[in-house]
């Protein structure tokens, strides 16, 4: 039998773990300090739900791993490979390079050289001018690099040049290669961001899964792994290996889906107060709402569609003074310098036992205060309420009848109810719910491309959900059970023959 | 005075504030204008005064969809091929560039264009706003004859068309702009210094670069950027609903505002047509084009586009005066709000606001 299921998260502060079973019950969950090197705190956080299971730890069939091993690199700018970067859009583009608008340092430690040679498309499907391949080997030759990305102008809709380019590099080179079509959508800059991050990464992707791979076999697990991306879907690990890019914003995107599938809402607004900042999301149809605005990820813009979250800072160790609420915490220190625990800075927390609402497990914090301070503390109240009632409100874009569900240590000061929401749902181990968000999650593939809007249109459309669901099933997912869950159709203006953009998503479970 | 990389920032937000929610993103705009500064060097302002009779002023602006252009970046090449056909046509280069349209994208990417071809930008534009047909512009309105029109494209194809009138131009060059992909570099109206005096709006690239850093590192943003534009506050509130449609080329639609805090029980329409043209309040018009409409995050002020408006966000609706030259019979002809389909006389905005 290999009926179990582990997801682990990796979170800034802690990296958690669960064990669900066939049932999709969870029968052991663990929270371990993160590690600087992530990986001891991931081995200590696995070790701890594999000693509760005790003889059971045999019937583990799938790990499922969200980690920010791919966020920090970006941010420390640290184990980054250096890219030659190749851009397919000469006699076009030229007024703004490769890598434009990057932070100085970053681009130091990824750059390995940049060139805009012929190639790409029109927004029509005509050649803008056909690759020189000779112009690429002359410049792979005179750059030192260790992968190479390639974008191609409107390559989401026409990626011959970029696979033509990809193929010759790969065959030639030897180099790994990141393809700008299998990596973001319209919009030529940030694209080439998220494919040339996405290229600097393959020595942490190796990493990660050679750390994940290792866990297991130590530990003599014949579990198969899986890493966790930022829509809240799994990769195979060969999959993650070529798109190590798409592994940043997974804890945002677990802790959603956890905290719906533990409360049983496919729609809701989940909020999750931390210690310093509250960070609300939108579950539609069990998936997270996607951000319409560009994400910036290290300093660069990318076009990557990313959980859509809201973050206000209320958490349970804002400091409440006279003049109101926060916007500092007092973070981590809040077990020294809360009143509650004795300290002298009154906190969220503070305002939130004296109004009554403590954490479920009742830690019998009680408080005793000047009544001028217990004034302060209720003014705090009212004013998180409003807070929360107006991020809710922004959140659930005016409907109303949406639960709410409420995660994370400092849930507690939470009031009962939202104004704007639904029913407030406290659900059992929220704590870890992105350790479930990670075990429970299906796999994927998109398609966004451009389609002329005339009598072909259905049939093209037809082809974007059967190549969506060919990336869902390379992902991982069983080729049986893959759905469309996602259709976007968006009419274009200005254009010579109507056209609209589409967007395609297909997701299912794990094959067997 | 001269423009450097570090003036770009406030060029771009000032520009987006002028823009009245279209002209286009000015983020790609912003990385060329970057980027051609540091490859060419600053861009000398100059005045109209600064010019001789004769001087050439090139108006340019980039013309096509906006997903082409964030997708198809233009050519570094292209000004260069239009400053040299208006040589061969007029047998001296151009002394200065000129932005068409100083809101939105074509404010800030002139810059670039200036830089590459190592003129100065001279410091004004064909609208004082952003706009979305070919015959609002200032030029047109002065009754100079829309009689010459040179387009480049990413190939480095030229094309020069001598139009009969304004229709034609409009019709001739959208016919270019689509062969060529959807994207190309256009010069309309080329001008003599004597002939740009009183058909160009003066002072605009200033005036952007003010507004920009009027919200700069202080405590109350948009009280600042309010006092600096001297505009009408129209309502404080919420964004309550976004309609969208895209119907002949042109994003047409309707955001709802609902008032918070003192203007709570107030609801505010916006029309929409690529640019915020009318706002209105139980029926009422509070605002109209040709004046400037702006929505405007109410915490830090920054102009929203009218594609990035999403329910929910904290709004305040801004409008001001524009260019007298808009409101002669022949501006308001040309861009009043009749010219858009709005069956509306055109009353100018502080009398419209005088009770606010």
């Amino acid at each position: 039998m290999s009926d179990l299921r582990v997801g682990i998260d990796v979170g800034g502060t802690n990296t958690d773990a669960v064990v669900l079973d066939a049932d999709g019950r969870v029968i052991a969950k663990a929270k371990r300090p993160t590690s600087p090197d992530v990986t001891e705190g991931l081995r200590a956080a696995l070790d701890a739900v594999l000693a509760s299971l005790g003889e059971s730890r045999e019937r583990i069939g799938r790990v499922m791993l969200g980690t920010t091993h791919a966020t920090n690199a970006i941010l420390e700018r640290r184990n980054l490979g250096r890219v030659a970067v190749l851009r397919l859009g000469a006699p076009a583009t030229t007024g703004v390079p490769p890598l434009s608008g990057w932070p100085d340092d970053l681009r130091k430690a990824v750059s390995a050289g940049e060139a805009v040679l012929p190639g790409g498309h029109y927004v029509d499907g005509r050649e803008l001018a056909r690759p020189g391949l000779d112009a690429v080997r002359r410049f792979l030759d005179e750059v030192e690099a260790e992968a190479v990305a390639i974008t191609g102008v409107f390559s989401p809709a026409s990626g011959d040049h970029e696979r033509l380019v990809g193929e010759l590099v790969r065959d030639e080179y030897g180099l790994p290669v990141s393809l700008s079509h299998e990596i973001g959508s319209l919009g030529l800059l940030e694209r080439e961001n998220a494919t040339v991050l996405n290229a600097a990464l393959y020595g942490v992707a190796a990493d990660v899964t050679g750390a994940l791979v290792a866990a297991l076999a130590e530990r003599g697990l014949g579990a198969r792994p899986y890493l966790a991306q930022n829509d809240g879907t799994l990769m195979t690990l060969e999959h993650a290996a070529r798109l190590p890019v798409a592994t940043i914003g997974s804890g945002p995107a677990n802790s959603l889906r956890g905290a719906a599938y533990l409360s049983g809402a496919a729609d809701a607004v989940v909020v999750d107060v931390g210690g310093t900042s509250t960070d609300l999301g939108v579950l539609a149809g069990g998936f997270p709402r996607e951000s319409a605005a560009a994400v910036e990820i290290g300093g660069v813009l990318t076009n990557f569609r990313m959980p859509d979250i809201l973050a206000v800072a209320l958490g349970g160790g804002t400091v409440v003074r006279e003049r109101g609420l926060g916007p500092d915490s007092v973070g981590y220190r809040i077990a020294e310098e809360a009143l509650v625990f004795g300290g002298a800075t009154p906190t969220m927390t503070d305002a939130a036992v004296a109004a009554g609402r403590t954490p479920p497990d009742d830690p019998g914090w009680r408080l005793d205060v000047p009544q001028a301070v217990a004034g302060m503390l209720r003014g705090a109240v009212t004013a998180a309420d409003e807070l929360v009632a107006d991020a809710v409100d922004r959140m659930t874009l005016g409907r109303t009848d949406r639960p709410l569900v409420a995660v994370g240590g400092g849930a507690f000061v939470l009031p009962a109810r939202v104004p704007g929401a639904g029913e407030l749902i406290r659900p059992e181990h929220a704590e870890v719910a992105n350790a479930v968000g990670a075990a429970i999650a299906l796999a994927s593939g998109r398609v966004d491309t451009i389609l002329p809007a005339g009598d072909s249109r259905s049939k093209a459309i037809e082809r974007a959900k059967e190549e969506a669901a060919a990336r869902a099933v390379a992902a991982g997912a069983d080729p049986s059970l893959v759905e469309i869950v996602d259709l976007l159709e968006v009419p274009l203006s200005y254009l010579s023959e109507p056209a609209v953009r589409v967007h395609v998503k297909a997701a299912g479970p794990l094959a067997r | 005075m001269s423009i450097d990389v570090s003036d770009i920032p406030a060029l771009a937000r000032g520009c987006a504030v002028l823009g009245t929610g279209g002209g286009g993103d000015v983020r790609t705009g912003s990385l060329a204008a970057v980027r051609a500064i540091r490859e060419y060097g600053p861009v000398p302002l100059v005045n109209l005064a600064d010019l001789p009779d004769d001087a050439l002023v090139v108006p340019l602006s980039g013309i096509g969809a906006p997903t082409v252009s964030h997708e198809m970046i233009h050519s570094e090449d292209e000004p260069r091929r239009v400053a040299e056909e208006v040589e061969r046509i007029f047998g001296r280069p151009p002394s200065a560039v000129m932005s068409s349209e100083i809101g939105g994208s074509n404010g800030v990417i002139p810059v670039a264009w200036a830089a590459q071809l190592g003129l100065p930008l001279l410091d004004a534009d064909g609208m004082g706003r952003a706009f979305p047909e070919v015959q609002m512009v200032s030029m047109y309105v002065a009754g100079l004859p829309a009689d010459l029109v040179i387009m480049s494209d990413v190939q480095g194809n030229v094309v020069t068309i001598r139009p009969v009138d304004g229709l034609w131009s409009e019709r001739l060059a959208r016919a270019v702009c689509v062969a060529a992909g959807s994207s190309a570099l256009m010069a309309d109206y080329v001008l003599t210094a004597a002939g740009a005096r009183g058909a160009v709006i003066e002072g605009t690239v200033t005036y952007a670069l003010e507004v920009g850093r009027a919200t700069e590192g202080v405590p109350d943003p948009l009280g600042a950027l309010q006092g600096r534009l001297g505009a009408a506050r129209l309502v404080t509130g919420k964004l309550t609903d976004v309609e969208r449609r895209t119907t002949g080329g042109f994003v047409r639609g309707t955001a709802t505002v609902e008032g918070t805090g003192d203007d709570r029980g107030r609801t505010l329409t916006l029309e929409l047509q690529n640019e915020n043209l009318v706002a209105i309040e139980d029926g009422r018009p509070l605002a109209m084009v040709p004046d400037l409409i702006t929505v405007v995050d109410t915490e830090t002020a920054a102009a929203i586009q009218t594609e990035g408006l999403r329910y929910g966000q904290r709004v305040t609706v801004l409008a001001w005066p524009c260019d007298p030259l808009w409101r002669t019979p022949k501006g308001l002809e040309t861009a009043g709000p009749r010219a858009f389909g709005y069956e509306l006389d055109y009353v100018p905005v502080e009398e419209l606001t005088a009770h606010v």
